[in-house]
């Protein structure tokens, strides 16, 4: 049963990350792209905290009772990786505010058009 | 006291020093304090190099916890040259950018464009100079954000479909390269640079490894625009202001391939040697493809800036042969190309970016006859290109001499041939830019003028740089030679 729930997480994990990607790299909407990015961000953060959690550890508090605990490392890993996704992602969306101003549309083959690289 | 925590300094001055540089909200004062911010790096960087060289590489324990479990800060020699390299790009370009970006930009934007200049000086560093993996990833998001809005500021609207697509393929590669470390980490439970070394060969061959290996290699690839990953960087390259084009042309790329040296030689270097993994056949393979076509297509650009943007590209060919030769004079070669490219490209990009300031956009067309308005110029761009193409005397020629004797060691006559083929096609380019600018007649009515001495200085010091290392090869040959062989793991 653990293996499967391990496989579980991992399974997810390929899933997200792969859909990500496409996402980001099938659409041509601006922000669309960013939904993937994010997507594929997001996989990460499975990817290192799900092989940290040992079923049925517990916080690495030392207490009588408890000796298995799950490692907090990934989760520190993960809350700044969490943080660079915001970032990024308020920065892409920023960006994409002010392409709509300056080409009045988030289509990348519009735009490309617009300036007559297409 | 204070010289040992040089290494914390290194990074935390410019850190601090942008959120400061964005509440003083006069351009002038803003722009004052990031050069001296700027300077009073490059003097930490000078200072921890001298430290390196004399008394070897330096391990500082942040918040004094001891590695593996604190982040530790380490600095050998191959560190300590490109902090010099950085801080020095940043000096030199800084009191270029003030009358640059002031015609660039509108003036209410220029205390942000400081304030982003400084954070992205501060990850550079700080993916220099840190020993964790992890923290690497940090400081790399750190110094890519920043140079997202760099870009995005550029003057044309095209800067900001530039921009967007550095954001999304900078953050694939960062993504990339977390996502290796992770396997890494999975496999060995550290992060600390120098404990993964120890502790990979305790899991040797295990399919996660040489899977997180595959990850952060291309990861850093797209980081630094290995061809084919290279889409994003003339458009980057060629709308952002021309002072961010020329401190990220001289200085982003080149971390970003540090990194992987870091990766390739002092993580695996013990444990997988790269020929055992065939790493070497593709990578010369997609070297010599970069060297080549990025060569080709810069000489069917119009536009100035393109060009020499695709001239990076095949460039960082050249950076990445001398990885894949896997001999001692081959890294020499690489890594003295990181240095000596960084100077080149930034001196051209800092005299084109004059000629944008005078005509507006930098197309051949436009260079018509700029030679008799703007000979010093002009001159640079002359010797700067010599540099590109690797004339004897200047600092392109004793790279691409590493890199020849490397091949020749290794038997390989064609590369050497390959090398000297792609340093005629930067003939055949800068050549367009020469003929342009010397030999057409200029436009009548054509009002450009020398740029700024303010502008001239700097970008010459840089000329200066291509010839003086060019002739004095001790001092970056010699430290290239040393990190070289640090990194190929011979006792120092």
């Amino acid at each position: 049963m653990d293996i499967v729930i391990a496989q579980f997480s991992n399974t997810v994990t390929v899933i997200l990350m792969v859909l990500g990607l496409y996402v980001v790299l099938a659409r041509g909407n601006l922000i669309k792209k960013l939904i993937g990015l994010s997507i594929f961000q997001t996989s990460v953060y499975l990817l290192y905290v799900g092989p940290g959690k040992i079923i049925g550890g517990t916080a690495p508090i030392i207490a009588e009772g408890f000796d298995v605990y799950s490692n907090p490392l990934p989760h520190v890993l993960m809350l700044t990786a969490i943080v660079v996704g915001v970032a990024t992602l308020a920065l892409g969306l920023a960006i994409t505010v002010r392409i709509h101003e300056a080409y009045g549309t988030i289509e990348e083959d519009e735009i490309l058009k617009k300036d007559g690289d297409a | 006291m204070t010289l040992q925590h040089l290494p914390a300094l290194q990074v935390v001055v410019p850190l601090l020093a942008a959120p400061l540089c964005a509440l003083l909200r006069r351009p002038t004062l803003a722009w004052a304090w990031a050069t001296l911010v700027s300077w009073a790096a490059l003097v930490i960087a000078a200072l921890i190099l001298t430290q390196v060289l004399t008394t070897g590489p330096i391990s500082y324990w942040i918040g004094n916890w001891q590695p593996p479990w604190g982040i530790e800060y380490r600095i050998d020699t191959i560190s300590a040259f490109m902090l010099v390299l950085v801080t020095g790009i940043g000096a030199v370009v800084m009191p270029y950018a003030r009358v640059s970006l002031a015609a660039e930009l509108p003036a209410d934007r220029l205390p942000w464009y400081y304030t982003m200049y400084l954070l992205c000086l501060a990850g550079l560093l700080g993916m220099t100079v840190t020993g964790d993996a992890f923290n690497v990833f940090v400081f790399m998001e750190i110094a890519s954000l920043s140079s997202y809005v760099l870009i995005a500021m550029g003057p044309s609207r095209r800067a900001l479909m530039a921009a967007y697509q550095y954001l999304i393929l900078g953050t694939i590669g960062a993504t990339f390269y977390i996502i290796g470390v992770g396997f890494l980490y999975l496999m060995t439970g550290t992060l600390n640079i120098a404990d993964l070394a120890e502790r990979l060969p305790l899991v040797e061959n295990q399919r996660p490894i040489i899977v997180g290996l595959a990850f952060i290699a291309v990861g850093l690839s797209l980081k630094f625009a290995l061809f084919p990953l290279h889409f994003w960087l003339p458009g980057a390259y060629a709308y952002a202001p021309s002072a961010a084009a020329a401190f990220m042309a001289a200085t982003a790329t080149k971390v970003a391939v540090y990194l992987l040296l870091r990766f390739f030689f002092t993580v695996f270097g013990e444990a997988y040697p790269l020929p055992d993994m065939a790493i070497p056949v593709i990578w010369i393979g997609l070297s010599v493809a970069g060297m080549i076509l990025a060569s080709v297509m810069a000489i069917y650009q119009d536009d100035v800036k393109r060009m020499l943007a695709l001239s990076s590209v095949a460039q960082i060919g050249y950076i990445t042969l001398g990885i894949g030769l896997d001999s001692e004079v081959g890294l020499t070669g690489s890594v003295v190309h990181l240095f000596n490219h960084g100077i080149t490209k930034g001196a051209l990009f800092l005299l084109v970016g004059g000629i944008a300031l005078t005509t507006g956009t930098v197309t051949i067309a436009s260079l018509s006859g700029i030679a008799r308005r703007m000979p010093l110029t002009m001159a640079g761009i002359v010797i700067a290109g010599m540099s590109l193409i690797g004339i004897p005397g200047t600092a392109g020629f004793v790279s691409k001499w590493y890199l020849i004797l490397g091949a020749i060691e290794e038997g390989w006559w064609w590369l050497a041939a390959v090398i000297v083929a792609s340093s005629l096609l930067a003939v055949v380019y800068m050549g367009r830019i020469l003929e342009a600018a010397y030999l057409r007649p200029a436009p009548p009515g054509q009002e450009a003028r020398e740029m700024p001495l303010s502008m001239l200085i700097p970008a010459w010091i840089l000329v200066i740089g291509c010839v003086w290392f060019g002739l004095d090869t001790d001092l970056t040959a010699d430290i290239a030679g040393r990190a070289a062989h640090a990194l190929l793991g011979r006792a120092p």
